[in-house]
């Protein structure tokens, strides 16, 4: 058995440690925000947080993320100012990598929050988008950095 | 495991809501409109539209959503003569019914050539004008006014005069009694209130936080997954196979044969690929184990110095030729390419004994029931599609064999479970289907002020419509229309022009790719004319310019790029500006980009200026949005794309080596829409044409050296 802590609910999932995080959150948990793109941490859709860092989860055997404090798309709050920002600038297209593309500027804006740039093309730029979102998700990660810097509630 | 419900199949169709279709699932229309003259169930004017008692209002749309937008634009469609209120509208996607086939493609339901809009466009709006009408002819019975005395508004019937008003879900009983009128006016343009605005599309909250549901994330209770073993060379097939291995696996249920390979059937995922990986197959290579894209450059190279099947021809280019004071040519070659969306392909199949249940996010639906009634050997009526979102299909989705149903089916019949089969992103690149390798080459005569006086273009690729049942429609006189879409039609005024095309027949499954044929004529084409344009001692705009004096919307976008990106003004050090202009979809686009080459001759795009004229506007926003997507689409195909063949394997297998644009790479775009009133042309495709050649043209600018083959290869830029 294998203990997880996923959105600040315990899980109990009787797989082989070796399992990726991914398909546990999504075959077992039914955690299906999280997607599968490419299996070798190419893509970014798999992004989860784990004790606050981006890690493509179909990389992190589960049984490395036993006992750490993992959150998906789905334990985001809807009033998170990048949630906000992404609809503000109604960023998805067809939408596949987008909570991946969320949980990588949560994390970008925890660590930098005035991001210039340059800044997100680095911390961005494992995220891939096959429809081009690009140009939106860049002004949407400064929107949200301003509505954290005026304080928007988190 | 705890806290974890189990979702059964009844929970799963009710909380994935868009994907269910609720009570009018499977229904013909006639039947629906007969339950909607009880109270309890809502007013169903007509195939489109649902009104409950409680004022929801049900759009249902018979267009995939694949990150186009027709969530949104459509329904604006429907709401512009219904008179609702936006934030209210439920989208729900169609079941299969003929009264959601395609306006002009026959007898089928399906979603591709940039049509969505275009094809909807007096349907819906007569749809939804028709559904106001039975309303506020409901409502004026019972007040026993004059309806004309009464309007509609969000979502309620006013009465002017007494300013008595009442909702559309009160009176939604009384008005599925009555009898739809026919022909009902349409408003005036000057009267729109949704379209030709940024409306916000519907589909984004759950697109943000992670429930829309995609077909990789249906599913349905004692679900089992599959993947497939599929032969590693194309009509390549199984001469035997070893499963004990896979079998031992844990969660892995069964191994079967099946027609395009080996399926491994498990629990879940992760347990089908083990057990997959396991699997020991010998496989009989077929005639195709001697593919390779060497081999292939050098046939279609040969084939290119030779007439082809005649296109298109005007003028006397044979001898006119002969009196050109000067003749540039040129040879340009494109590669194979996949479509990777960013979802792989899955399709969920709940198969029974008089019953078949599909989920996946097709474009094909009719196509897909049809095919899958077949395999399954039941009638086409008793197998349902349920579309799911897509994520992304450029084309691959809508397969004209319907490949990824038919196979899903087709495993499904070895188990008494539905099963979704899923590709892995490696099955995904390998699994063919993909936009054909081209060969061109192509000759320009001058005379001797530089006027361009003929043209010679001969075209050598894999027909993508040959053998499927879109032949009859495409294929005029041995030609595939696609093969020479933008090709033969060129803008620019040429006295003298033939363009022939040779078909050889490879054996790699090719398929449409987003923006079809233009994907790759317009790179030929457009790079050619700056060819000519520089042989001439001309700038590039001002010679494209004056050869389209009797095109004018080609002028008009060409104009207005050239002008919105200061087209003679002085850039910094370096940069350089490429331009190209291209009609496609009943749209005109025209690109500038300005380029840098680093001394390792890599290309960095600094920014597109994008200028489309797409006619009537129905929502700015997704029109920019749809530009930025070609834009990057057709950017990954010019500085990454390309599938090729060593020994008949595909050389390519993940996002590693088959790149994409990513944030790093992305430039600035900005995209102005020309105000038109001129008919509604597409906006889905025809943004990835022109970007090629414009990158193209603008590292010639940068460089002085020619890109004739994509992707474009540093080593060749590259300064020692």
């Amino acid at each position: 058995m294998i203990t997880l802590d996923v959105n600040k609910k315990k899980y109990e999932v009787d797989v082989s440690p070796d399992v990726p995080l991914l398909w546990v959150i999504r075959d077992h948990l039914l955690l299906t925000g999280t997607k599968y793109g490419c299996g070798m941490s190419l893509c970014g859709a798999c992004t989860v947080h784990i004790d606050g860092k981006a890690r493509r989860s179909c990389q992190v055997p589960v049984g490395e993320a036993q006992g750490k404090e993992i959150t998906t798309i789905e334990g985001i709050p809807d009033n998170h100012p990048v949630k906000k920002a992404w609809l503000a600038e109604d960023v998805p297209q067809c939408g596949y990598c987008q909570p991946g593309q969320v949980m990588e500027a949560i994390v970008l804006l925890k660590n930098n929050p005035r991001p210039s740039d340059a800044d997100i093309d680095n911390a961005m730029t494992g995220n891939i988008c096959r429809c081009g979102t690009y140009q939106r998700i860049r002004s949407a990660i400064h929107q949200a950095a301003s509505m954290m810097a005026k304080g928007v509630k988190q | 495991m705890s806290e974890i419900i189990n979702i059964s199949r009844r929970d799963f169709l009710r909380t994935g809501a868009l994907i269910g279709g609720g009570l009018v699932l499977g229904l013909s229309l006639s039947e629906i409109s007969s339950d909607a003259t009880t109270k309890s169930v809502p007013f169903v004017p007509n195939a489109f539209i649902r009104i409950g008692t409680d004022n929801s209002i049900t759009i249902i749309v018979n267009k995939s959503e694949m990150g186009q937008g027709v969530y949104t634009s459509l329904p604006m469609l429907v709401a512009e003569e219904l008179e609702v209120e936006w934030s209210k509208i439920h989208v729900e996607p169609a079941p299969v019914d003929p009264a959601y086939n395609h306006t002009q493609w026959g007898n089928m339901q399906g979603t591709g050539g940039s049509t969505s809009v275009r094809s909807e466009w007096d349907r819906l709006r007569k749809a939804g004008a028709t559904a106001r009408v039975m309303l506020v002819k409901a409502a004026a019975e019972i007040w026993k006014v004059d309806p004309a005395t009464c309007r509609a508004e969000k979502g309620f019937v006013i009465h002017n005069a007494t300013k008595r008003r009442v909702s559309y879900g009160k009176v939604a009983g009384k008005a599925a009694q009555m009898e739809p009128p026919q022909d009902v006016p349409l408003k005036q343009p000057k009267d729109f209130k949704l379209i030709g605005k940024s409306i916000k599309r519907l589909d984004t909250p759950e697109k943000v936080n992670g429930t829309a549901i995609f077909g990789i994330d249906a599913r349905v209770s004692g679900m089992l997954t599959a993947l497939i073993a599929r032969p590693p060379v194309f009509a390549g097939k199984v001469k035997s196979f070893n499963s004990e291995k896979a079998k031992a696996v844990p969660g892995v249920k069964d191994v079967v044969q099946v027609d395009s390979g080996v399926a491994v059937i498990a629990d879940d995922f992760w347990s089908a690929k083990n057990g997959r990986d396991a699997l020991e197959i010998v496989w009989d290579e077929g005639p195709l184990a001697t593919l390779s894209t060497g081999g292939m450059r050098e046939q279609y190279g040969n084939l290119a110095k030779t007439p082809g099947t005649v296109a298109k021809k005007a003028g006397d280019p044979e001898q006119v030729f002969k009196e050109a004071s000067k003749q540039i040519s040129a040879e340009y070659e494109v590669p194979y390419l996949a479509h990777a969306p960013m979802e792989t392909l899955n399709c969920l199949v709940d198969l029974r004994a008089d019953s078949c249940e599909i989920w996946t996010g097709t474009q094909s639906q009719t196509a897909d029931r049809n095919t899958a009634a077949r395999i399954a050997g039941l009638k086409p009526e008793q197998v349902k599609i349920h579309t799911t979102y897509l994520g992304g299909g450029f084309g691959r989705r809508a397969n004209p064999h319907s490949d990824f149903v038919a196979e899903a089916v087709d495993v499904a019949k070895t188990v008494k479970k539905p099963v979704k089969v899923i590709w892995t992103r490696e099955d995904d690149i390998k699994g063919g289907y993909y936009r054909p390798m081209w060969y061109d080459r192509i000759i320009a005569g001058l005379d001797e002020k530089g006027d361009l006086i003929a043209w010679q273009h001969t075209i050598v690729g894999q027909s993508i419509i040959s053998g499927t049942p879109f032949e009859q429609m495409l294929v005029m006189h041995n030609v595939d229309e696609t093969s020479v879409e933008g090709a033969k039609d060129i803008p620019y005024e040429i006295p003298n022009i033939l363009v022939d095309l040779h078909s050889p027949k490879i054996g790699v499954p090719v398929q449409w790719w987003r923006s079809v044929g233009h994907s790759h004529t317009a790179f030929v084409v457009e790079s050619f004319i700056d060819e000519v344009a520089h042989a001439a001692g001309k700038d590039p705009y001002e010679f494209r310019r004056k050869l389209l004096s009797k095109h004018p919307r080609h002028k008009g976008v060409l104009e207005l790029a050239a002008q919105k990106a200061g087209w003679s003004t002085s850039l910094p050090e370096g940069h350089a500006r490429g331009i190209a202009v291209h009609e496609s979809f009943g749209s005109f686009i025209a690109q500038v980009a300005e380029v840098s080459v680093n001394p390792a001759g890599e290309v960095r795009v600094h920014k597109v200026v994008c200028a489309i004229d797409c006619g009537k506007v129905v929502n700015p926003e997704i029109i920019k949005a749809q530009m930025e997507s070609g834009i990057v689409f057709g950017l990954t195909a010019a500085l990454f794309g390309a599938i090729t063949f060593k020994d008949g394997k595909v050389e390519q297998s993940n996002f590693h080596d088959y790149q994409m644009v990513r944030m790093k790479d992305m430039p600035k775009v900005e995209v102005y829409i020309m105000p038109s009133q001129e008919a509604l042309g597409g906006v889905g495709e025809p943004g990835v044409p022109p970007i090629a050649p414009a990158v193209a043209n603008a590292v010639f600018a940068a460089t002085g050296k020619r890109i004739r083959r994509l992707p474009i290869n540093a080593e060749e830029l590259k300064r020692t």
